[in-house]
């Protein structure tokens, strides 16, 4: 019985020893060491969270530079593709020009041929004209003897002389 | 295991058993006439005490004497327990301001008038004396009182290695105490309370944590075999009560609904639950108390009846058997220090974290 | 029998059913344990508050034991 009866004393002397060396204990210990610790805690996690960021920093700029590279290469493509399309249009729209220029030409030239054709032909014309004139005359001066032989002449001639 | 441990361990246990010997031997020699009582050994031992008793020379008791303060109707009463000449079965009589005070069994009665020595009825009650207020500096006093100086100066020196480095990477006494403080913290503050309200009671934790530990450790000690503070209720029966003063200020109203008004039961079930709550309110605070005083006196009745066995017997045939199991004992005691405190700082820190969780359906 | 040697058997009788308590705690902390190596703190610690207290139900009968003494 007298083993599990609290004495007063040293109840009395352990609550306020305990007390005292709470006091000092958490003002001169425990305030200083888990600061300290937890002041270094936060530096490993600050240093491994810019670790990390500087990881991602990286990454981030790995990926921009991929991605740049890709849309130059891209870009040059469609520059190529669109020079290489310019050039067809070009060359084909030479092609046009030279094919309608040369129909122009060989148009025209025709037209001056035709021209020329009728101008000669009309030469042609007058020239026959001129000279069955003078056929007639020579063959008028020396058979118009006779007037039956005369006209027979000048049916036949005309007959000959068809000329549209 | 390598020389040089095995060395160590034998070395260690060596000096248990030289000392745990020396302590049961000189029990025998100072009651020479009387047959051996292990149980009185025993008690004596686990007790309190108003000396520090260290060894026996030729018969006779070499100890510090302690101050005995008192509360009388005279006022305050101090003289020094040596004056009772090691008496402890109230002979002596010491006289001292206006009173006279007599020992018996480890505690101080105030005779009255005309009486020579205390005089116990069947009850065990003094018929002619009093007990006047005890508040002596007893020997578990003084080991407290040793105990918070190696803390303090274990500490402090902690505290200031951390100061003097300038990155807080801890340097000698310092790298074996963190590992310690962390543990408190990482498995016992924060899983028990919670993250947002741990750093209140850290202060608290820890100084329980340490201050029951080496007062275990200091049982253990065989030289200062007077002292079994953690196994003395008064003492841990102020350090439960300090764990239900803070877990009743510090309850919230969630705390207090959980008690009075249980939530989430039919409402018969919350009038039947509330008188068990509110006895478990209190049965917590004794289950503390309870749990650390009968741990470490189990402990030391147990070493001590193992070493008795060689008395009781009266053959040195024994002592080997008594030896080896005490030893065997001991070690297991060992654990029980680090384990025990432990616990008690965990269930501390339990009942902090239900009087101040907030609520959660 | 005195009353001593009765509290004797009953302080007995609370170390067996908290030994066959703690017994129980310990087989099944080590079955998780072998269970989920990874969660061995965990179960450790909680193993030994159940076992304190389970312990203070054996303690309360070394208490009445001392009571009697």
């Amino acid at each position: 019985m007298d083993l599990i009866t609290p004495g007063f004393g040293l109840v009395f002397w352990t609550a306020i020893t305990f007390l005292i060396l709470l006091v000092i204990l958490r003002k001169f210990a425990w305030k200083p060491i888990l600061g300290a610790v937890s002041e270094r805690e936060e530096g490993i996690k600050s240093a491994l969270a810019s670790a990390e960021d500087a990881r991602k920093e990286m990454q981030n700029l790995t990926a921009d530079n991929e991605r740049i590279l890709k849309e130059a290469r891209t870009e040059r493509e469609i520059m190529m593709k669109e020079a290489r399309e310019i050039k067809e249009a070009m060359i084909t729209e030479a092609k046009d020009e030279a094919k309608s220029e040369a129909t122009k030409i060989m148009a025209q030239a025709q037209a001056a041929i035709q021209s020329e054709k009728q101008a000669a032909i009309a030469e042609i014309k007058t020239q026959v004209a001129e000279l069955s004139v003078g056929i007639a005359e020579k063959v008028v001066r020396k058979e118009l003897a006779n007037d039956k032989d005369q006209s027979q002449l000048i049916e036949q001639l005309l007959k000959e002389v068809t000329i549209s | 295991m390598t020389l040089k441990t095995f060395r160590t361990v034998l070395f260690t246990a060596l000096f248990f058993a030289i000392s745990l010997v020396g302590y049961a031997s000189e029990d025998k020699e100072s009651s020479d006439e009387k047959e051996f009582d292990p149980k009185e050994m025993i008690l004596h031992h686990v007790k309190d005490g108003h000396s520090f008793h260290l060894w026996d020379w030729n018969g006779h008791a070499v100890s510090i004497p302690l101050p005995i303060i008192l509360w009388t109707d005279n006022g305050l009463t101090t003289f020094s327990s040596g004056k009772f000449h090691h008496d402890d079965s109230g002979k002596v009589v010491v006289e001292d301001n206006g009173g006279k005070f007599v020992k018996f069994h480890e505690k101080i009665y105030q005779l009255e008038e005309g009486a020579t020595s205390v005089v116990f009825d069947d009850e065990h009650h003094p018929i002619n004396a009093a007990k006047p207020l005890n508040i002596s500096i007893t020997r578990n006093v003084f080991m407290m009182w040793i105990s918070v100086a190696v803390l303090l100066l274990i500490f402090l020196t902690t505290a200031r290695s951390y100061k003097n480095s300038k990155d807080g990477v801890p340097t000698g006494i310092a790298g074996f105490m963190e590992p310690l403080i962390l543990f408190v913290r990482d498995e016992i503050g924060i899983p028990m309370i919670g993250e947002h309200k741990y750093k209140k009671y850290m202060p608290y934790l820890l100084t329980i944590f340490f201050f029951i530990w080496i007062n275990n450790i200091f049982g253990l000690i065989p030289i200062l075999n007077g002292a079994n503070l953690s196994g003395n209720i008064a003492f841990t029966f102020t350090l439960a009560m300090f764990t239900f003063i803070i877990t009743t200020i510090s309850g919230n109203k969630n705390y207090w609904k959980h008690i009075f008004w249980m939530p989430g039961v039919p409402v018969p079930m919350k009038i039947f639950l509330m008188p068990i709550e509110i006895i478990g309110m209190f049965v917590k605070p004794i289950s503390l108390m309870i749990r650390l005083f009968a741990n470490i006196t189990a402990g030391h009745v147990i070493i001590l009846a193992l070493m008795s066995l060689i008395f009781v017997f009266k053959s040195v045939a024994i002592a080997p058997v008594s030896v080896a199991f005490s030893l065997f004992i001991t070690v297991i005691e060992i654990i029980v220090t680090a384990i025990q405190a432990y616990i008690f700082t965990i269930l501390s820190a339990l009942y902090f974290g239900m009087a101040t969780e907030e609520e959660h359906h | 029998m005195t009353i001593t040697g009765i509290a004797a058997i009953g302080a007995g009788l609370a170390a067996i059913g908290a030994g066959v308590g703690i017994g129980k705690i310990g087989g099944s902390a080590m079955e998780a344990m072998a269970r989920q190596p990874e969660m061995h703190g965990k179960i450790q610690s909680s193993a030994l508050i159940l076992a304190a207290f389970v312990e203070a139900v054996a303690l309360f009968g070394v208490v009445v034991a001392f009571l009697q003494g």
